[in-house]
């Protein structure tokens, strides 16, 4: 096991493994992280994960790991590897199985004063509107033809279906649709997962939120993204729903022999990879590509029932119900990107599992509005506690291949939290504090207690005393719904 | 300690199973069991529905973790799971007939079963395997 004797610090907030640290490593490894924060890593196999990616062909130096980091399967969430292309490998469980699990905030221009008294008619008219909970299935059915056609369009199916508008788009990455996507590479399996659980939140740590902007730290970017201090914003935290996850588990088990006719040694199965330029390489890359754009279509269908929700409880009060998108960004996501790397450009492979995309000022694939100030990063905090709106630096593109945090990191397993929390309890505890809760499951809530994880704050003091996000705006919440 | 069973291991992010057998097929059997225990699947009583299917696979790991990722997949498509799975084995396929109830209630499910440092070790008292479960 790795002791903090191993790793040499860099500065408070960032520590460096080097990769004579094992025989394997390809690169070294970069944490932005505080003393105390690597020291409650070092507890589980986080670190140990980040190491093992750092194995990987074609990995290009540095894989970085952040603050909220914990230990996933294979590679730790909030690790981000580049891997060179088209040289390099691509690996499913570097992205995860909710493949595009991200989030999407809307702003308002309701004052949470004038909202109070209709808090809890909205917490129930999103719990009707935006179906949660185990294998939920939506008011969608999708047929196969269909179902093609929002894997290779992504939230611009839902435009064309009158549950977006060009705006929406504008502020969301890639334009809500990667290219390159191909169904055909996506099993029947996947399909049938996938054809009822469009506009679904589902379980786990997925959630809707509305939130009060509690303080503004930038106010340039803050007036930019149409956020103001003491309104109402509405935050959607989902992914690709079972389709991503069968596409994972498909292709996990495919490359597993893969592996072996490239002749690639990896310490763990779950890493299992292929070139990016060899066909099973590419056939993931499509089929990731589906899912991902099926998310961001689901997030997008969520976000129109959560409008809808807002004008039943809204329209006729006098206040403005309408929400405007502020922007929709992955945390799990592979992207073939441009990055300068020892002064020249270079295309990479960036996998970010846990790990939220931060790119900074003037980058040619922000929207015009984000140009000037870098792009909204938006940074869930765990239940009942604060959420940060952020936006990505320069240093973040020249330190952590234009990436940054992505939530609050679990310190406590599920079980564990489970057997020290309750569900009820918890639930009574967050009314009391005055926010209104709706949750499918009693012990899915309490393993999402709040003490179960990191604290938000400490993370986000993290990546941004390191340089690589600045704060923008946190939010403070009101309603959770929970699947 | 019983000479096959399972029982569950602390994981961060997600839940993690240790199960163990004297043969492969009493594995395969205590890793879907435990998988039930994990979610807290209840079954509705009244008449079961025949399930057959056939997998095989290159090594035991990539041939559990199907088997599994299986009954995952018949719980969130067909919404029946299994009380028991009593598995035929013979060298890299298998072989399953199972009767399947609708399912009453699922506390929290399993979304994917993942192959995360997963290895079938033969030790002196027979199989043994923890298996990480994507939740």
């Amino acid at each position: 096991m790795i002791r903090i004797q191993d790793l040499k610090k860099v500065s408070d907030y960032e520590w460096e493994i080097p990769k004579s640290y094992r025989q394997d490593m390809r690169v070294a490894v970069r944490l932005f992280v505080t003393r105390r924060l690597l020291e409650a890593a070092l507890q589980d196999l986080s670190i140990e994960q980040a190491i093992n990616a750092a194995t990987l062909p074609g990995v290009v130096e540095p894989v970085v790991v952040m603050p909220d980091m914990h230990q996933g399967y294979g590679f730790p969430i909030g690790g981000v590897a580049a891997t060179r292309y088209p040289n390099g490998v691509i690996s499913p469980g570097a992205i995860g199985y909710d493949i595009n699990c991200g989030v999407r905030l809307l702003a308002s221009t309701i004052p949470l004063e004038a909202a109070q008294p209709r808090l809890d008619d909205l917490a129930n008219a999103l719990n009707h509107y935006c179906p949660s909970g185990v294998g939920s299935e939506g008011l969608i059915h999708l047929s196969t033809a269909e179902l093609d056609a929002v894997c290779r369009q992504g939230a611009r199916w839902a435009l064309k279906k009158g549950m977006a508008s060009e705006e929406d788009l504008r502020r969301t990455e890639e334009n809500g649709c990667l290219e390159g996507a191909d169904p055909g590479k996506v099993s029947q399996r996947a399909k049938q997962r996938g054809m009822a659980q469009l506009g679904t939140l589902g379980a786990g740590n997925h959630f809707i939120e509305v939130d009060v902007v509690d303080q503004i730290y930038d106010a340039e970017a803050a007036a930019a993204m149409g956020l103001q201090e003491g309104m109402l914003t509405l935050m959607i935290h989902c992914g690709s729903r079972g389709f991503g996850h069968q596409i994972c588990t498909d292709y996990v088990q495919d490359l597993q022999s893969a592996v072996k006719r490239y002749g690639i040694q990896l310490p763990d199965r779950e890493l299992v990879c292929a070139p990016l330029d060899s066909p099973e390489g590419q056939n993931y890359l499509a089929a990731m590509r589906s899912a991902a754009n099926y998310a961001f279509c689901n997030r997008q269908i969520l976000a129109h029932h959560a409008r809808r929700a807002f004008e039943e409880v809204f329209a006729g009060s006098g206040l403005r119900w309408q929400l405007h998108q502020v922007y929709d960004i992955a945390h799990n996501m592979g992207k073939v990107e441009n990055h300068e790397v020892n002064g020249r450009k270079m295309k990479v492979c960036v996998h970010r599992k846990g790990a939220t995309r931060a790119f900074g000022p003037g980058n040619p694939e922000l929207p015009d509005v984000y140009k000037p100030i870098g792009q909204p990063v938006l940074v869930p905090g765990s239940m009942g506690t604060a959420s940060w709106v952020l936006i990505g630096t320069e240093d973040s593109m020249a330190r952590s291949w234009g990436s940054t945090c992505h939530g609050a990191g679990r310190v406590l397993s599920r079980n564990k939290a489970k057997k020290d929390f309750r569900g009820e309890r918890l639930r009574n505890e967050l009314e009391q504090s005055g926010i209104h809760v709706r949750a499918g499951s009693m012990s899915g809530l309490a393993e999402e207690a709040p003490m179960a994880y990191k604290d938000v704050d400490e993370v986000v003091e993290t990546v941004s005393g390191a340089g690589i996000a600045r704060k923008v705006a946190r939010l403070r919440p009101v309603i959770v719904i929970k699947g | 300690m019983s000479k096959a069973g399972f029982e569950e291991v602390q994981h961060t992010a997600d839940w993690a199973l240790r199960v163990w057998a004297p043969n492969r097929s009493e594995l395969f059997r205590q890793a879907a069991l435990g998988m039930n225990a994990l979610m807290g699947l209840r079954l509705q009583d009244g008449a079961e529905q025949r399930v057959e299917f056939h997998l095989s696979a290159e090594d035991d790991e990539s041939l559990l973790v199907s088997f599994l990722n299986e009954v995952l997949f018949y719980l969130e498509i067909d919404r029946i799971g299994f009380e028991d799975f009593p598995v035929k084995l013979n060298n890299s396929r298998l072989d399953a007939e199972l009767w399947g109830k609708p399912i009453r209630s699922i506390e929290k499910p399993i979304k994917a079963v993942t192959f995360h440092n997963l290895v079938v070790r033969r030790g002196e008292d027979g199989l043994e395997a923890r298996l990480v479960f994507d939740v």
